[in-house]
């Protein structure tokens, strides 16, 4: 008999080789959470500079508060999906606010924002549909795509001439084709060139599909993401976006203009048959919705701590995924996964904490040492971010000559 | 084989040997992802190597039927065959 989990003694090897001399990344824990940007690691105090809280809000007095009234008034859950007795006034409520903010017709909300990608484009796509993919797209994207059954094709990152060529030599038949895109893209903190991707729409047929989890919130001069920011909203079809970055809650959504949006509610399973998010979720991140908008400071603030972080580590040399422009996601890309390992275990000796990620999962098989921005963060965390970025550095990586 | 699907399989050989780290003898027998060892990221810079050296379209649904080089190679042939 074949075990089944034999497949995975090389994965495992590499995770004991890892944690036989560090802290292990993938199980850290935090024992205590004391702001948007301190907790307690290890039983040490460390800056959080990797936990994509973009808009700091996480202990918002009024977000807490409106949780707690929600515990009080509908209970600690729902018990039930949102075709069956899982949709409250609440969800109903958030639906209708995050459509308003986003200027869009329909809104649907989803237990995660990884079930929100599942739900989308399995939703949206069947066997005899094509989709066309980034070859950097996030996991809930690559199996959206395969729950969906649909035939699908990669392009290069962020390339509009390839996907062009995709397009122009691909024969949709009788099924229709789908496009995804991200706004920010997760691991080195780019930017979709949304412009030159929409305009690839006057010449060859097909419908748009964009993931803002980590734009949301964050770009566009009212925060609706980076369709806001190239002002091209009109010519996207579906957004899809997370709770849990910028709202500091979880959860995902998706909207459109689509007259015929609505019927993804009975189409797209894995809003269907899920419990959906419990009502103190809903209530503080329909709190969370109404900062971000009156509170465009938060905004600006996320940039400008992105960009002294971003310049801070340029300066010392750093190789960065990002630094044509400022990102929220500043990653620091690593000369080789031992160093990534090494560094991200000392960063955290020196009271800093931030995401490693190692390949497979990583563009063209970086090591990175992952940090995201916050509107929490103060320009005191920042300099001491950058601070510890060179002590680490030239504790693991000889200065060359 | 064909002259043009030796030529075809000549050209699927060049653009694989840039993934062949281990220098594996790459024949029409060679499985491409087992013997080769390639991650799945890698099977799908590859294809679009091969979409764009033959401008042709290939599917990565396709894929699950395509084992060794001749597999593809015989893939590629239709393509250009259907596309003539």
């Amino acid at each position: 008999m074949t075990d089944l989990l034999d497949k995975y003694r090389d994965l495992k090897a590499r995770h004991d080789a890892i944690t036989r001399h560090f802290a292990d990344p993938v199980g850290l824990v935090n024992d205590r959470i004391l702001s948007p940007t301190r907790g307690v690691i290890n039983g040490r105090e460390v800056i959080l500079a990797g936990t994509n809280n973009y808009m700091g809000v996480t202990f918002d007095r009024r977000c807490i508060e409106a949780g707690k009234k929600a515990l009080e008034e509908f209970g600690t859950g729902t018990t039930g999906s949102r075709i069956a007795n899982g949709t409250y006034g609440p969800h109903r409520q958030l639906e209708r606010e995050l459509a308003r903010f986003m200027g869009r017709r329909s809104c649907m909300i989803f237990s995660t924002g990884f079930q929100a990608n599942l739900g989308m484009i399995a939703g949206l796509c069947g066997p005899k549909d094509t989709i066309f993919i980034d070859m950097d797209s996030h996991a809930s994207i690559h199996d959206g795509v395969k729950l969906s059954g649909a035939r699908f094709k990669t392009f290069r990152h962020n390339d509009p001439d390839h996907l062009a060529r995709q397009l122009a030599r691909h024969d949709p038949g009788d099924g229709g084709r789908l496009v995804i895109l991200e706004g920010i893209y997760s691991m080195l903190g780019d930017f979709a060139p949304l412009e030159e991707f929409v305009a690839l729409k006057r010449e060859h047929d097909f419908q748009l599909l964009l993931d803002e989890a980590h734009s949301f919130g964050v770009l566009g001069e009212n925060g609706r993401g980076l369709a806001e920011l190239a002002g091209v909203e009109d010519e996207v079809d579906f957004i899809v976006g997370t709770f849990s970055k910028s709202l500091g809650g979880i959860g995902g959504y998706a909207v459109s203009d689509h007259p015929m949006f609505d019927v993804l509610r009975f189409a797209a399973r894995p809003y269907m048959f899920t419990a959906s998010p419990s009502p103190a979720s809903i209530a503080t991140t329909l709190c969370a919705l109404k900062i971000i908008e009156n509170e465009p400071e938060r905004r600006a603030r996320l940039m400008a701590n992105a960009e002294r972080l971003q310049k801070g580590l340029v300066k010392r040399g750093f190789r960065l995924g990002v630094t044509e422009y400022a990102s929220p996601v500043v990653a620091v890309i690593c000369p080789s996964e031992e160093v990534a390992v090494a560094m991200w275990n000392a960063l955290l000796e020196n009271g800093v904490y931030v995401n490693l990620a190692l390949p497979p999962g990583t563009p063209d098989k970086l090591s990175l040492l992952r940090c995201s921005v916050s509107a929490a963060h103060d320009e005191e965390e920042i300099d001491h971010v950058i601070a510890a970025f060179e002590r680490v550095r030239d504790q693991f990586i000889p200065a060359a000559d | 084989m064909s002259a043009a699907n030796d030529d075809i399989q000549a050209r699927i050989i060049r653009l694989l040997q840039a993934y062949n780290k281990d220098d594996v003898p790459l024949t029409p027998d060679t499985r491409i992802s087992a013997d080769l060892n390639i991650d799945s990221a890698d099977v799908l810079n590859f294809v679009m190597e091969v979409e764009d050296e033959f401008d042709i379209d290939i599917a990565v649904n396709e894929l699950a039927d395509i084992h060794t080089i001749a597999d593809l190679t015989a893939l590629v042939a239709d393509r250009l065959d259907a596309g003539a």
